[in-house]
């Protein structure tokens, strides 16, 4: 096989799911509305009818029974998929996650391992308001014994799942709801990805965008734009949050000497800082400029379209940050 | 960064002629200065192992600066240069002393001063200007937040204007000079010496000897100069910090003027230990190089007497400035056919003057006097002096 293939978010989602189903037979997917309903965002659309019951399951609305089911199932062998519907929801599963997942290996001295994968959207965009918008994944990313990646790419919405399935230890996907739209060609064949490194998704001199997830197409678009105005941006897609992909950071700052960090998360003690410290520590005599930020407002997330706009990263927004640094 | 003459204050690095790893020997070229006085091959004044080469192309180095790091003896070149490499290793000092501005110099162009009066630097632009030896108080800023940005900097360094070599060697001996006049207390003796002899051994010698082998009758002069110094050895030397050094060795220095304009004075060494032909050999590669500007750090540092010959103008007699921190200049005029008495008859004989300036912080009239009378009674004798 070989082309490529005009496909959206949503269906490389979807693709991704049906490849590792097709590979692995201990994968399977459960969580809320993955099965009948087709997913609250489509993903798992077919899949039910394709694959049966077994093999997708639909749970009551309890976060914390099916993610426990799921870390049991791993535990005992099985490769299981658990969706959660937003990172608000997940927090109702946070002792499972914190507790269980990520630390059973260490406390059973490494007897025991968690080869669950755990997927679940993020962000903002989509008027849904406080409680079902934030961006959480730097919480996550916060805990060690976890892995924490986010594609931003349609490739990467389709192969990191497989690999993710790979790890033996626990891994959390966060998918950017306003991606799901996202439409794109790609090959037609899927390409295994990796979820260990960051990506360099456009090549700059003067100043280093580094995001991931829901902000990376924003951060290119604002790339193009500053590229008129004769500002080179080179466009960092992190991919694994969990752990950072330092070298690349560094070696990107190394070349352009100036950092504005895109994060849809909140500033105070997020994912941002975290990048801004380890720059401070690995690279400061790279920087010309102090290390910048575009983050979420340190509000919830507002339901107004335009106040909901104002909350988050938007290209306008990146560009007259990046030129203020660069000037 | 070694002194490569007594008003040396720093000297642009130019090329390495080493590498980290290699074994060397004192005495060896292991790198280009350039000074005002042109470029020079700095000789290494110890033997080892380079470690680690510190000093880049293009660096304004003050004297004393550190260029090179050198495993001597026993020691590890690799741990010295890993060592070296760790950030725990301090910042050259100079440096530190050119972020120190007065607050006053600090223009951020209605920025908010920084909170501790340093200069706000972005740390690339700090590196940078270290690496171009621009001094970030004379810096305009226009970076993010009125900090002094990387482009600042290389701004900075592209409207300094080349210095003039020539206009810069005329400073180095405008300085020079004016020391030597302000500080050094010159007395003047002159004496005429008949060269007959000297001159008419010289002939006889030359016409038997292939053209390359000939000898001038300056290389005759240089060593006479330095054999009668061994009578007086208050001549040679330094004064410095208030007393006077011996020379080492007979380091005579040669002025020589240079086609551009200026001159240089760069060390014979050792002048009285050299046969006559050694010493023509060295003084024609002396000349040659000090006319390309490829002269050694040793030979820009260390001449302990000058001496100087302005006969090929046709000047009959120079009286000369001392060159600090020395303490004597020998002056020697052309040789011209004069009346010479001799045996109570009239003769004519080529006859030169040779002046001594010296510095009476150090030697006396009287003493000096007996150079004269002994570089005459050598230069009778001009057998003795091959």
């Amino acid at each position: 096989m070989s082309g490529t293939v005009h496909i959206n978010y949503r269906e490389a989602l979807r693709q991704g799911l049906r490849e590792a189903l097709l590979r692995d037979e201990r994968v399977f997917l459960m969580g809320e509305d993955v099965g009948r309903y087709g997913g609250s965002y489509a993903v798992s659309k077919g899949l039910l009818e394709e694959f049966g019951e077994e093999r997708i399951r639909d749970t009551p609305l309890s976060e914390s029974t099916f993610v426990g089911a799921g870390i049991g199932a791993a535990l005992n062998g099985m490769r299981p998929i658990v969706e959660v519907m937003t990172v608000n929801f997940s927090l109702l599963a946070l002792d499972q996650i914190m507790n269980n997942a990520a630390t059973l290996r260490h406390m059973s001295g490494g007897q025991l391992n968690v080869p669950v994968v755990i997927r679940m959207t993020t962000g903002a965009g989509r008027q849904l308001a406080a409680q079902h918008s934030h961006s959480l994944e730097g919480w996550y990313a916060h805990i060690p014994g976890l892995r924490i990646v986010a594609p931003a790419t349609l490739e990467d919405a389709r192969g990191m799942l497989y690999t993710a399935l790979q790890d033996p230890d626990p891994v959390l996907i966060f998918e950017h709801a306003s991606l799901l739209n996202l439409e794109g060609e790609i090959a037609a064949d899927p390409q295994s990805v990796d979820i260990d490194y960051a990506a360099v998704r456009r090549q700059g001199t003067d100043l280093s965008l580094i995001t991931y997830g829901g902000s990376l197409m924003k951060s290119l678009q604002a790339a193009a734009t500053l590229a008129e105005g004769g500002v080179s941006a080179e466009v960092i897609d992190l991919r694994s949050l969990r752990p950072l992909d330092d070298s690349t950071i560094i070696a990107s700052i190394a070349k352009t000497h100036r950092a504005l960090i895109v994060d849809e998360g909140w500033k105070s003690g997020g994912l941002s800082a975290e990048i801004t410290a380890r720059i401070m520590e690995q690279a400061f005599y790279e920087l010309d400029a102090p290390v910048s930020r575009i983050c979420g407002a340190e509000v919830p997330v507002p339901y107004a379209k335009h106040l909901e706009d104002a909350a988050i990263p938007q290209v306008d927004g990146i560009a007259a940050a990046a030129r203020d640094l660069v000037k | 960064m070694p002194s490569l003459g007594a008003d040396m204050e720093d000297g642009t690095f130019i090329e390495w002629h080493a590498e980290p790893g290699q074994k060397v020997a004192r005495g060896q070229v292991i790198c280009v200065v350039e000074t005002q006085k042109g470029a020079v091959e700095v000789e290494i004044w110890e033997a080892g192992v380079l470690a680690k080469l510190i000093a880049a192309p293009g660096q304004r180095i003050p004297v004393g600066q550190v260029m090179a790091l050198l495993a001597t003896g026993t020691e590890d070149w690799k741990a010295i240069a890993a060592a070296a490499a760790s950030p725990a290793a301090p910042p050259p000092p100079p440096v530190r002393a050119a972020l120190q501005p007065p607050v006053a110099a600090f223009d951020a162009s209605g920025a908010a001063p920084p909170l501790s009066g340093r200069l706000k630097v972005s740390p690339a632009a700090r590196r940078r200007a270290e690496e171009l030896g621009i001094d970030l108080a004379a810096v305009k800023p226009s970076g993010a937040h009125g900090a002094i940005s990387m482009a600042n900097v290389e701004l900075a360094a592209a409207a300094i204007e080349p210095r003039d070599a020539q206009a810069a060697m005329r400073d180095a001996i405008a300085a020079a000079m004016s020391r030597s006049k302000r500080e050094i207390p010159h007395y003047y003796l002159a004496s005429a010496i008949n060269a007959e002899n000297s001159i008419a051994w010289l002939e006889k010698r030359n016409a038997s000897v292939p053209i390359g082998e000939r000898v001038l009758f300056v290389a005759l002069q240089l060593k006479a100069v330095a054999c009668a110094l061994r009578e007086t050895p208050e001549l040679n030397g330094f004064y410095q910090g208030g007393k006077f050094r011996p020379g080492p060795g007979m380091h005579l220095g040669v002025a020589v003027s240079l086609r551009g304009g200026g001159l240089v004075a760069p060390a014979l060494h050792d002048v009285d230990k050299l046969s006559l032909a050694e010493l023509m050999a060295r003084l024609k590669d002396l000349l040659r190089r000090a006319r390309s500007g490829q002269l050694r750090s040793s030979e820009m540092a260390d001449p302990t007497i000058t001496v100087t010959n302005l006969g090929d103008l046709g000047v009959d007699t120079v009286f000369g400035v001392i060159y600090p921190p020395q303490v004597a200049l020998v002056g020697i005029g052309r040789s011209a056919v004069k009346p010479w008495v001799t045996d109570g008859a009239i003769v004519p004989a080529r006859i030169v003057q040779a002046t001594l300036s010296g510095d009476h912080r150090v030697s006396d009239g009287m003493r000096a006097a007996r150079f004269l009378v002994e570089l005459d009674r050598l230069l009778q004798q001009p057998e003795s002096l091959v």
